[in-house]
């Protein structure tokens, strides 16, 4: 518990280091560009992979569980947009995010402590923890909510491919369950989880990284931990988010 | 000229420097020397503002830097140029970038003066044709000329050098120590040497401090340490064979 609560006040002094005002706007602007591309557009293969397989799981899933007369076909495309948009994309995919993104941020700032690269920039007067975390959590949470949409649509599609391939549901029946009694706040709610874990994500694993001590083995302890911490905080935020805005 | 004294620094319960007052001065090579473990690479990261002293104080040309503060010591660092000992190059950017970066940060030069500034100091170190080439694909040798092209980039009063030339044969350590004492006397600049190499000592240290058990042991010139009759400092100076046998 006191390892915890150390650890968390260590957290919160970097991020006081971090949200400060950059040395040279026109350089930070730079690294968020190239972070967007490191972060976010590197990530929409695999984002784009699980999110047309798990909508077409969600709709044979439905299909074969909604097997009753009272129960019309088209609540298979109800159901796939409301999974894919309240829970799937924004939190499935911020936990891929979390594994793929966030050892990747530890690792890279985890190295550049051992080999000295922060203590260079240090030395050369550079707030080391704004230059090198700032432009990511930025970057993510301005990247994010763009993959989680675009998986939204890839997850809601791979449903109606799944449905329409095996003859679940036929295609305006599909559609007819997407557009179903939508309510535009549900991707409001999706859009603020995934700006929110994209900050967790990104600030986590930065800290695991820039607190790296030692050499090879402690970069990869940092990197794992820094994926477990991140997801443990998705799942809580996830639930703290739900029970703030849907309940 | 910086000077430290009296200056304290402990890990735990481990005192790693002890009460050490020293002065190094402008436009020589001042060496620390001493063992692995002696307090050395502590010593510098505390010079340079990277780890706080327990107790005494530290000043740059008079300017007392131990209590202050991030924002007050930006000013400072802007004056320091340092070579780490794996020369802590960014692996993400080529030769030029890493070389442009201080001026980047800092510089209020245009496109074109910041590249007649890095071919500058790419040139002085000797490597005119590595702009384009990353990290990973230098040798050792020449990411440390790197490393102290970035270094003298932007004009430093006071240079830092942690282990100059860990990891590197003999030949290509003189030609970095050469590089160093030939740019600290042209540009008139307060060097700092950390260094285990007795080669280095005898080629380029114009003063020299000699670290033992976290404790300032012995100061003096590289004349001066051949003859000394410090037991602790002799058995350091002749630990070698080499050594010992140029001496008989």
């Amino acid at each position: 518990m006191f390892r915890l609560l150390h650890d968390i006040g260590r957290y919160l002094l970097l991020m006081r280091l971090v949200l400060t005002k950059p040395e040279k706007k026109r350089i930070y602007y730079h690294q968020v560009f190239l972070e967007m591309e490191k972060l976010g557009v590197d990530s929409l293969g695999i984002v784009a992979i699980i999110s047309v397989f798990m909508g077409a799981v969600v709709t044979i899933q439905t299909a074969f569980n909604i097997d009753g007369p009272l129960i019309p076909v088209y609540a298979v495309g109800f159901t796939v947009r409301q999974s894919v948009i309240l829970e799937f994309s924004p939190t499935i995919i911020g936990l891929i995010l979390a594994g793929k993104v966030g050892s990747g941020i530890a690792s890279e700032i985890g190295t550049m402590r051992v080999t000295e690269q922060i203590d260079a920039l240090e030395i050369m007067g550079i707030n080391s923890a704004a230059f090198l975390i700032l432009p990511k959590i930025v970057a993510a949470m301005v990247i994010n909510p763009i993959i989680i949409i675009i998986s939204m649509f890839l997850g809601i599609f791979g449903g109606w491919m799944a449905g329409v391939v095996t003859g679940l549901c036929s295609s305006p029946e599909y559609i007819y369950g997407v557009q179903f009694d939508f309510n535009p706040y549900d991707v409001v709610y999706a859009m603020v989880k995934t700006v929110v874990f994209a900050y967790l994500i990104t600030s986590i694993s930065g800290f695991h990284g820039y607190n790296t001590q030692g050499g090879a083995l402690e970069v990869g302890r940092a990197s794992t931990r820094a994926v477990v911490h991140s997801s443990i905080a998705i799942i809580l935020f996830n639930l703290i988010l739900t029970q703030l805005m849907l309940a | 000229m910086i000077e430290a004294r009296h200056i304290s620094k402990r890990f735990g319960d481990q005192d790693v420097l002890k009460n050490i007052s020293l002065s190094f001065h402008q436009g020589k090579t001042n060496l620390i020397i001493g063992q692995s473990g002696s307090g050395k690479t502590v010593m510098m990261k505390c010079l340079v503002g990277l780890l706080p002293v327990d107790e005494g104080e530290i000043s740059f040309d008079g300017r007392i830097i131990s209590n202050l503060s991030f924002e007050e010591m930006k000013h400072i660092r802007q004056d320091i140029g340092m070579l780490f000992q794996g020369g802590a190059l960014f692996d993400s950017m080529t030769v030029l970038e890493n070389v442009m970066f201080p001026l980047n940060m800092f510089s209020t030069m245009n496109a074109k003066e910041k590249v007649e500034r890095v071919d500058f100091c790419l040139n002085r170190v000797n490597l005119p044709k590595a702009h384009k080439l990353f990290p990973s694909e230098i040798s050792g040798g020449m990411k440390k000329r790197v490393a102290i092209a970035r270094a003298i980039a932007m004009q430093p009063k006071y240079l830092f050098c942690d282990e100059p030339n860990s990891g590197l044969d003999p030949k290509t350590a003189n030609v970095i120590d050469k590089l160093i004492a030939e740019i600290t006397e042209e540009y008139d600049i307060t060097t700092i040497v950390n260094t285990h190499d007795m080669n280095s000592v005898l080629e380029i240290g114009d003063k020299i401090s000699f670290l033992f058990e976290g404790n300032l042991w012995w100061e003096g010139t590289r004349e001066e340490i051949l003859h000394t009759d410090n037991a602790e400092l002799n058995n350091f100076v002749y630990s070698t064979e080499l050594i010992r046998r140029l001496k008989s």
